[in-house]
């Protein structure tokens, strides 16, 4: 197995990692110790006192609130969205592009959906404007919660980490 | 005492244990099922005993199965096989679990094992028989094949007289003597059209293949010169392969082969649980994934009135890792199938997803049936995958299947991504299109048939720390390539007007999508010709990941009457290049003002008629993008600027760039105005938005009003009546009065296949395989 030390990982959660190492990571087996380095670093990129539980995103996280112990998502920028088990986009604002003139902000003549069959969703933070995500559905499909994860049994079972403390 | 002969009983005992192959498969799924490990095979004792003896065998095996697809690579002329690599040898135990496979499409893992299957379960030993010397061929797709032209060649491995294995080669053919021209045409609704079907057919005894089957199937095709060479090229490979058993056999014992050729079964699976245990994380990830069935269009010409309908294919996708690394694929919801060519087979999808996991989740030579048993999958019965109808088309089954795996890229991504595994990060796959195919006389005067497999070289999906790959590759082919023009130029009757990144193609996000590219392409020097469009228009299937945008969609552009004999004899000015700002309409300029042209997004066409010095533009798709395009450096901004890859009024309306231009053209993103312009551009974004819950209440009422296209309606419509439980979650979630409905019925357009459909396992004396929860 490879090993790589903090300042790697910390490049290569900014992107800046040089591509001989990342191109090392791509083809050897897989570093156990990452998620740990990961989060660490991470950490230190966020003005937030919050511990990071789980990387959501570039800009969003499960964190344990510093206030509560509570699991929450939240936005690099403080904002907190919702407990981690609810769809963080259910409490984000939301900007549908389903017009053709919507559609031409962002794409050129023909080259964007018909938005009679697909319109883009995209899910910005409410405080900040960091889009978090971007949908692309048929019109009346339900928003998805398209993540939730076992971070119990990955702490415990598969990392062997000890699982941040939880308040109910 | 008189007895029966097993001659007289129909009783091959191939095996020569007394079983046949049917009891002996059965034993091997019952000693799975009770222990959870690959024919009962809680150890793996040759392995244990003698490490570097299995490893041994492994690499001969492995080795020679490469070796076998690399020489007989070089006997075909069709250059989808010699260019492309759409080729694959599979080695199969005698129960038709895979062994080891080739590289190549390796989706025939899969596909090879069910036709043996099969032939198995329908007492294919007692008759025809199966012997020493036979050759068997499959294409098809009722019985797990992905589309008619991927023909297969079996040949059964003998040792001393007892069945020990198989072994199966594939090739990609030309052309299957479909309605239409190509090897994966649209014009047919149903298997009727979809061309020559081969099932499991026995088509060579000692080592020679039968001339009834040489004479049929070669006229059978419009391009009899390929078919031959592909045949070749998979007897030999089989044949090759074969030997390559003999010899190992002779060297190490039968004792070792056979326990290596089940063993190497279980350790296939219990690796795949290891890598899943290894880079990803345990739960439940949802994800979907859509095409456009653009049917109703009068540029479909089909000879049905049941298929002329716009509809949308749904895949919903519930991935689950479980706690010992199994996962589960659970397809609940999907839409049904369709009378178009896009239906796909249980084993077409679940054997198909290791040709895309083999590039990501199992990078590894151990590719075989181990990873299908370390799998669930749920494909309900009657949906668009696992379809309950005998009628049903196949030949462009790829639509869809590419399109419904996107959604296990951004699952697999979402886990790398949290794990910190970021180099695995994978925005999705580019829609594999468009596909340029037709026929007609070519410019050697012989009837001929032509698939572009250009599409071999579509943008990759962004990554977490770098773009996607421009015009690099194919997710249904490891080995992605585009193809050399002259091979192209050789092989159709079409020259090249240009051939250039295409700009836009790749969707935006802080890493963005591939490019894909764009040729433009002149019919010269044929008669009769004909071609038609197959990709996406009206949807995307690729959506982006973590704020980054989905890829473009798809347009066409042909020309007809273009004058262009006329301008080249005299020099004037013809279409070059690119079609860089598709708005501008630059081809335009340089064809006669009397042309007809078709540029729209009818991406969707059948067989048309085109003369010399006619266009068409064959247009690849993009990868889709990772993060906030905000987050983007000005820097590769400005590179993609100046490389043509972004067209100037898209870096300032999606990336908020600052863009300047200097005398010689050259563009530059100021940082600071930039910076500047991105912090109003955040501003814009929460100005323009509204909460969630609040835009809820207005799409929640547009539902109740049913207010939505007919192809919207008609997918969420098939999607309901194949699965109350999709229905009811729909309705919860929009929190819908319980008398609230969509039926097909209601839409006002053609229904064929709502209420009556026979499965191919009603026929008389069929057993089919069932491999998914339905």
């Amino acid at each position: 197995m490879t090993t790589y030390n903090k300042e790697q990982v910390a490049h290569l959660a900014a992107g800046t990692l040089d591509w001989e190492t990342t191109f090392r990571m791509l083809s050897m087996p897989k570093d156990k110790a990452r998620f740990s380095m990961y989060v660490e670093a991470l950490q230190k990129t966020v003005t937030f006192p919050d511990r990071i539980v789980l990387p959501l995103g570039p800009h969003l996280y499960i964190v344990q609130s510093a206030k509560n112990k509570q699991w929450i998502v939240k936005c690099d920028c403080g904002h907190e969205f919702c407990g981690y088990k609810e769809n963080w986009k259910m409490f984000a604002n939301i900007y549908v592009r389903d017009t053709e003139e919507a559609m031409a902000e962002v794409y050129p003549t023909l080259m964007a959906p018909d938005t009679k069959w697909q319109v883009y969703r995209e899910y910005y933070c409410p405080s900040c404007g960091t889009m978090h995500d971007v949908e692309a559905p048929t019109p009346w499909y339900p928003v998805i919660h398209d993540f939730e994860p076992d971070i119990e049994t990955f702490y415990k079972e598969w990392v062997g980490l000890p699982v941040p403390e939880r308040a109910a | 005492m008189n007895m029966l002969s097993n001659t007289e009983t129909g009783f091959a005992d191939l095996l020569k244990n007394g079983q046949t192959l049917s009891q002996f498969r059965a034993g091997i799924i019952e000693r799975t099922n009770a222990t959870g490990c690959y024919n009962g095979l809680e150890t793996l004792e040759l392995r244990e005993r003698d490490p570097i003896g299995y490893e041994k065998l492994f690499s001969k095996l492995r080795g020679g199965l490469v070796h076998a697809r690399e020489t007989a690579k070089k006997i075909a002329a069709s250059p989808i096989v010699e260019q492309e690599g759409e080729l694959c040898f599979t080695l199969y135990n005698a129960v038709g679990d895979c062994v080891l496979t080739s590289t190549g499409i390796i989706i025939h893992v899969g596909t090879m094992g069910a036709a043996i299957k099969y032939m198995i379960e329908n007492n294919w030993e007692a008759n025809p028989g199966i012997a020493p010397g036979d050759m068997f061929t499959n294409n098809d797709c009722a019985i797990g094949n992905v589309h008619p032209c991927d023909i297969a060649t079996i040949v059964p491995i003998f040792h001393d007289g007892r069945l020990i294995g198989w072994v199966g080669g594939v090739t990609h053919v030309i052309d299957t003597g479909a309605v239409t021209p190509g090897s994966m045409s649209t014009g047919q609704t149903s298997r009727f059209g979809d061309g020559y079907m081969i099932t499991c057919r026995k088509t060579g005894v000692n080592d020679t293949p039968l001339r009834d089957w040489l004479h049929e199937s070669q006229r059978s095709v419009r391009t009899p010169k390929y078919w031959i060479l592909d045949e070749k090229t998979r007897i030999a490979g089989c044949h090759m392969i074969r030997e390559l058993v003999e010899e190992v056999i002779a060297a190490d014992g039968i004792e070792a082969y056979e326990k290596f050729a089940y063993e190497v079964i279980e350790e296939g699976r219990r690796g795949l649980m290891m890598r899943i245990k290894d880079m990803t994380i345990p739960g439940v990830y949802r994800k979907v994934a859509f095409v456009d069935v653009p049917y109703k269009h009068e540029d479909i010409g089909v000879s049905s009135a049941f298929a002329k309908l716009d509809s949308i294919m749904h895949s919903p996708c519930k991935m689950t890792i479980k706690e010992n690394g199994k996962w589960r694929l659970d397809f609940e919801g999907a839409s049904r199938w369709g009378w178009h060519t896009f239906n796909a087979h249980q084993v077409a999808f679940t054997s198909g997803i290791w040709v895309m996991m083999c590039q990501t989740l199992v990078p590894t030579q151990r590719i075989n049936d181990g990873a299908y048993y370390a799998t669930e999958f749920h494909l309900p019965k009657g949906s668009w995958c696992n379809p309950d109808d005998r009628r049903t088309g196949h030949a462009y089954a790829w639509h869809f299947l590419v399109s419904g795996w996107s959604a296990l890229w951004r699952g697999l991504s979402q886990a790398y991504f949290s794990r910190g595994y970021l180099e695995e990060v994978n925005a999705g796959n580019a829609n594999t299109s468009n596909w340029l195919q037709g026929g007609g006389i070519n410019q050697d005067g012989e009837i001929h048939a032509v698939n572009s497999f250009e599409a071999s070289s579509c943008g990759t999906g962004a990554c977490a720390v770098k773009d996607g790959l421009n015009h690099a590759a194919a997710i249904w082919n490891p080995e992605g390539d585009m193809g050399d023009i002259e091979i192209w130029e050789m092989a159709e009757p079409l020259l090249y007007l240009g051939r250039n990144v295409k700009a836009n193609s790749g969707g935006y996000g802080k890493y963005r999508g591939g490019c894909g590219f764009e040729t433009l392409r002149m019919v010269w020097n044929s008669q009769d010709w004909t071609m038609f469009f197959m990709g996406n228009g009206y949807m995307n299937s690729d959506w982006g990941l973590m704020g980054g945008y989905p890829s473009a969609t798809g347009y066409r552009f042909e020309a007809h009457k273009t004058g262009l004999e006329r301008r080249i004899a005299n020099g004037e000015a013809i279409p070059l290049g690119a079609d860089l700002d598709p708005a501008k309409k630059i081809y335009e300029q340089s064809i006669d003002a009397t042309s007809v042209v078709k540029r729209d997004k009818q991406c969707m066409t059948t067989e048309d008629c085109y003369d010399n010095h006619d266009l068409y533009l064959n247009y690849l798709r993009g990868g889709p993008g990772f993060g906030d395009p905000l987050d983007r450096d000005v820097a590769s901004i400005a590179k993609d600027l100046n490389e043509k890859f972004l067209l100037p009024e898209f870096a300032a309306k999606v990336y908020g760039a600052v863009v300047s231009q200097d005398a010689k053209g050259a563009y530059t993103v100021d940082a600071a105005k930039t910076a500047a312009r991105r912090a109003e551009f955040r501003k814009e974004r929460i100005a323009r938005s509204v909460p969630t819950r609040e835009w809820m209440k207005e799409e929640r009422a547009r539902i109740i009003n049913k207010h939505a296209s007919t192809p919207v309606q008609h997918m969420f419509a098939t999607s309901f009546a194949l699965s109350e439980k999709f229905k009811n979650e729909f309705k919860t979630f929009w929190d819908l009065p319980a008398d609230w409905d969509v039926l097909e019925t209601e839409l006002g357009v053609p229904s064929y296949g709502s209420k009556f459909r026979m499965d191919l396992s009603l026929m008389p004396d069929v057993r089919t395989i069932v491999q998914v929860e339905e």
